[in-house]
């Protein structure tokens, strides 16, 4: 996977599986810092301490319930591999929060992509979970959160795709600003 | 958020429109969407489905994530439910999504290259 945001696309489906029904996703860029961090945080049904244990393993997975894979283990070595650190903590029937630090000038660094896309994608599913975003760059803030989306439709599905492509650009638009506020 | 004005319009055209009940009522398609078909290029192709939908206007079609099916070497794999017909296609990319909405969802004729029995028997 090439782009950070495909990773989220990826832990965002554990959180689905453990019946989250809501999911926060929070993106924090510190330039003066060197940081780039990533944290997930579910409300879905959590880890016992010797699953946590052993999901960043690869070659744990929970097959009959397909809870964890690759995914996480794959989101550690991109974290690691910039010479950052990942931190998964998790609490029964209390939700799962997913934490990976990343070095913001690492060359192996993945951009974080197309995460329009990948809060569509998250947005449309079965569940009806809701998606929180927020995208901090230096002292800029850009929060997206379908809960309020949801007020404002007063019933209309996200499957209207006039609203997901309204969706994705809010939130292309909105990253864009706050990237662009800071450099003028 | 921005532009909430834009959706409050978008809203206000949907509940004006009168639902228009056709043969893709209740059709689903289903994008695989584990860490082997987005690794395998899903979010594209789930993206792809969103906008051919959004320009043909075609809202009765729901689009769906799911997980993963066991066949991971022949991800992306989509699946197209109308009703008690299930169509599995696989190694979908951009295009051949492009040529399900086409063929299959407007025209209703399988797009027969990209069946799953081409690679799996």
């Amino acid at each position: 996977m090439n782009e950070l945001s495909l990773h989220i696309l990826d832990i965002c489906q554990n959180s689905i599986k453990a019946n989250s029904t809501l999911i926060e996703i929070i993106v924090n860029e510190a330039i003066k810092n060197n940081l780039f961090e990533i944290i997930i945080k579910d409300n879905g049904s959590g880890m016992n301490k010797k699953t946590l244990s052993e999901v960043a393993d690869p070659f744990f997975t929970t097959r009959t319930t397909r809870k964890i894979g690759m995914g996480v283990s794959l989101f550690k070595m991109a974290a690691e591999m910039t010479e950052g650190s990942f931190d998964i903590q998790s609490q029964i029937n209390k939700g799962t929060t997913v934490k990976a630090v990343f070095k913001h000038n690492h060359i192996d660094r993945a951009p974080l992509g197309i995460i329009e896309e990948t809060i569509s994608i998250l947005v449309l599913n079965e569940a009806n979970i809701d998606i929180y975003y927020e995208h901090n760059f230096n002292n800029q803030k850009f929060i997206f959160d379908t809960r309020e989306v949801k007020k404002v439709l007063d019933g209309i599905s996200f499957t209207n795709y006039d609203v997901i492509m309204w969706i994705k650009n809010n939130i292309k638009e909105g990253i864009f600003d706050i990237h662009k506020e800071e450099t003028q | 958020m921005k532009s909430l004005d834009d959706l409050k319009k978008i809203r206000d055209a949907a509940q004006k429109k009168v639902s228009m009940r056709g043969k893709n009522d209740g059709t689903r398609i289903l994008v695989g969407m584990a860490t082997c078909g987005i690794s395998a290029g899903a979010r594209p192709v789930m993206n792809k489905f969103v906008e051919e939908l959004s320009n043909r206007s075609l809202d009765s079609v729901t689009v769906t994530p799911v997980g993963c099916i066991g066949e991971c070497a022949i991800e992306p794999i989509v699946e197209v439910l109308e009703g008690e017909k299930r169509t599995t296609y696989c190694r979908v990319d951009v295009r051949v999504a492009e040529r399900i909405v086409k063929e299959h969802i407007v025209g209703g004729k399988v797009v027969q290259d990209y069946v799953i029995g081409k690679f799996r028997i």
